[in-house]
């Protein structure tokens, strides 16, 4: 929580850094404060408005002092905890003991509601789908107030609707997910440069169906032919054979300490990140055993680096754009982008398998692409025309990330909404939980 | 008892199950020491334990837990004595349980003073006597007990839960005096404001703590027997000026 501007109103920001006023209730008692509350969030990892209070209600739950871990089979992997447990936590605790989440985000800076409520997907989606396909339950706390389990025995309609329901459909409390067994902590990970956004398409075919972890690093300063050229990422858990003895060492991080002013955004500290970024691996190809949060987060290693961005924030866009969209159209999404002008210190890229089980879960087969984007005059304009455009080629975006689209856009990408809609009128007739996003883009009661 | 970090530790912890009891807790069952816990709320306790339980690598059922309410002095004895039994012994007593509330609430509700007072003054005090007698009994062992930097002058917004534990304060301080020689250790942590559930409500003043600092200190004073700690770390110097500042500057700074 930051206050805005010295003016003594308290804030509520996503990862994007724009902010609202509201504030936040914490308790270790999850089900106490979730009593009345309409919304739940998680570590604000979110990069737009979706853990964000309603204007009028301004109040949001804090689910962070929930972190109990509450059971756990060594022999089946299967993990029940509080919501706010920590993916950070998480992995302190039980990678040294060879276990592993089956699906894991960018970041270690997550709960493990957020990672429901989103339905994460990683860099092994086309193998083992979203985060939502490993939970085997949820205790939530409905609009009516009771307090219920829900999976795909029980309620299946709620439990299927709140995988990848943005915290719409109520709060979750407790999440009972199976672990992953991994032989070492380290990982065996090839790296290779790759010259444009082409051939990038098509190295991410091939190495997803090597290796189960894939993504690439995309440089958007480079224009024309070599637009697109980045690196390519793959790689999986290390065997005991090959990885070293000892337990991976905690990785120093750092702290970036202020807010830039935002015009080297679009200066030098864009430039130089993508060039340190693409020249780091300055031979072709790699090979070799990496440090997991090196694979995992390389973002997690300077803490607070959202301040790059300066004060106005950014945004982050990210779409998946079918496979029967063909293989140029990542390429055309890029040209929008740099067509305008926009600078975009980040663009990941990522392969995408079949939909999961979440009613609203973003991923569909084809291809995600990730785009950060500081926020300026005309952030609506190009967002609007990237929409456009995914719309055209039968894409969508992923929620989590969204800050600008329009209602229009959102409801033309998703036939699902209405299903959706429906399970949730029939959970919450009143409309009770929302967000600001759900008022912004569902038509929610503001 | 031997006061150096060698070896588990024989703990008992009353308010294990949030704040910075929990983290503290989580950091000694983490490093091997054995627990027991005590507090109120069955459920809550069942929990605390299963998460302690998870993050040290035992099994189930390993950590002992017994009911004990700071609100009812009869339950102090038969809570210390299960924990003795059950963990076969006892090195250490931990003490983060106890009650906040605003200036305000207290002042318009004497019902609520006198349970604040009792809670973090008499009860408290009690429980510590109980806790004393059983590990001079064994030759020693360490008392750590959380106070807070609000005992340290009297201020106007916490008047009423600054002088509970000004007083607590004070009976460490003799407690580690008296009973020295005999062994015991008192180690009285003075935490400044840290980001708890209890805190929840306010705002975050600058060098606000996160429990988890506080636990590593505090887990830190306790292997070595120190007996004053202020945490997070910040607090010390702060605390230095401002328990010499003489009467008249507090008065103009509105404190
Ligand atoms: C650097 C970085 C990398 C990322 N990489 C990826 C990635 O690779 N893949 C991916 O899928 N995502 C990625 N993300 C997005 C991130 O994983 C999601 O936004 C995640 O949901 C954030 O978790 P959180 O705990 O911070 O949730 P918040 O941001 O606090 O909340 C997110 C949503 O979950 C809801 N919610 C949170 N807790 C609860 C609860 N207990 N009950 C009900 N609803 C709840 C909120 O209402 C909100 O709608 C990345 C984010 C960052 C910052």
């Amino acid at each position: 929580m930051r206050n805005g501007n010295g003016s003594g109103v308290s804030m509520i920001e996503g990862w994007g850094g724009i902010g609202v006023p509201g504030r936040e209730l914490r308790s270790e008692n999850l089900e106490r404060v979730t009593e009345r509350a309409v919304l739940s969030r998680g570590l604000g990892r979110s990069y737009g408005d979706s853990s964000l209070p309603p204007a009028s209600v301004g109040e949001v739950v804090n689910t962070t002092l929930a972190d109990r871990l509450l059971a756990f089979d060594e022999e089946t992997g299967l993990m029940r905890a509080e919501a706010g447990l920590s993916l950070l936590a998480l992995n302190r605790i039980f990678l040294p003991r060879g276990w592993f989440v089956p699906v894991t985000p960018g970041t270690q800076f997550v709960t493990l509601g957020g990672m429901v409520a989103s339905d994460v997907h990683g860099k092994e989606h086309h193998v083992r789908g979203c985060f939502g396909e490993h939970v085997t339950r949820l205790k939530m706390r409905v609009a009516d107030g009771r307090v219920l389990w829900c999976s795909d025995e029980q309620h299946q309609d709620l439990f299927r609707a709140t995988i990848g329901g943005m915290g719409l459909t109520g709060h979750i409390l407790e999440v009972e997910v199976r672990m992953m067994r991994i032989p070492t902590a380290w990982i065996l990970q090839e790296s290779r440069r790759v010259d444009d956004i082409d051939e990038f398409i098509a190295r991410l075919k091939d190495a997803s169906h090597r290796l189960p972890a894939t993504m690439g690093w995309i440089d958007l300063l480079t224009r024309g032919k070599n637009m697109g050229r980045g690196t390519l990422m793959a790689g999986d858990f290390a065997s005991a054979d090959v990885a070293p003895k000892r337990f991976p060492k905690p990785l120093p991080r750092v702290t970036m300490p202020f807010e830039l002013p935002s015009w080297t955004v679009d200066r030098w500290s864009v430039r130089a990140f993508n060039t340190a970024y693409y020249w780091k691996h300055l031979p072709r190809e790699m090979h070799g055993i990496v440090h997991w949060e090196t694979f995992f987060y390389p973002l997690d290693m300077i803490r607070h680096w959202n301040r790059m961005y300066g004060a106005r924030g950014f945004t982050q866009y990210q779409c998946v754009l079918p496979d029967s969209a063909g293989p140029s159209a990542p390429r055309r999404l890029l040209e929008i982008l740099t067509s305008r002008g926009g600078a975009s210190m980040l663009c990941v890229i990522k392969n995408c398998g079949p939909e999961g089980k979440g009613i609203l879960s973003f991923p569909m087969p084809g291809t995600s692409i990730a785009l950060d984007i500081p926020v300026r005059d005309d952030t609506q304009q190009l967002v609007d025309a990237l929409n456009e455009f995914v719309l055209r080629e039968g894409g969508r975006i992923y929620l989590t990330k969204d800050q600008f689209t329009r209602p229009e856009h959102f409801r033309a990408m998703e036939p699902r909404l209405p299903k959706f809609q429906e399970i949730r009128a029939k959970w919450d007739p009143e409309q009770r939980i929302r967000s600001a996003q759900s008022v912004r883009l569902f038509g929610d009661k503001p | 008892m031997d006061q150096g970090a060698r070896g588990p530790k024989r703990v008992v912890v009353l308010g294990a199950t949030s704040g910075m009891g929990r983290a503290l807790a989580r950091r000694m069952a983490a490093r091997g020491d054995r627990l027991h816990v005590l507090g109120i709320g069955d459920d809550e306790l069942a929990r605390s334990v299963a998460d302690l339980e998870i993050r040290a690598g035992v099994r189930s059922g390993s950590i002992g837990w017994s009911r004990c309410d700071l609100e009812k002095p009869e339950t102090f004895a038969g809570a210390l004595e299960e924990a003795e039994r059950k963990l076969g012994g006892l090195d250490v007593v931990v003490v983060t349980a106890a009650m906040f509330a605003a200036q305000a609430d207290l002042e318009s509700d004497p019902k609520l003073t006198q349970r604040l007072l009792t809670i973090d003054f008499t009860n408290t005090v009690l429980f510590c006597e109980e806790a004393k007698r059983r590990l001079l009994a064994r030759g020693g062992g360490t008392l750590c007990v959380f106070s807070s930097v609000a005992g340290e002058r009297g201020r106007k917004p916490v008047a009423l839960y600054g002088a509970a534990k000004a007083g607590l304060t004070r009976y460490l301080e003799a407690m580690d005096h008296k009973h020295h020689a005999e062994g015991l250790r008192v180690v009285t942590v003075k935490p400044g404001f840290v980001k708890t559930g209890m805190t929840a409500g306010l705002k975050p003043p600058p060098f606000a703590g996160e429990p988890e600092d506080v636990a590593a200190r505090v887990m830190r004073a306790i292997d070595r027997g120190t007996p004053e700690v202020y945490a997070p770390v910040a607090w010390g110097p702060i605390m230095g000026v401002i328990r010499r500042l003489p009467r008249f500057v507090m008065r103009r700074v509105g404190f």
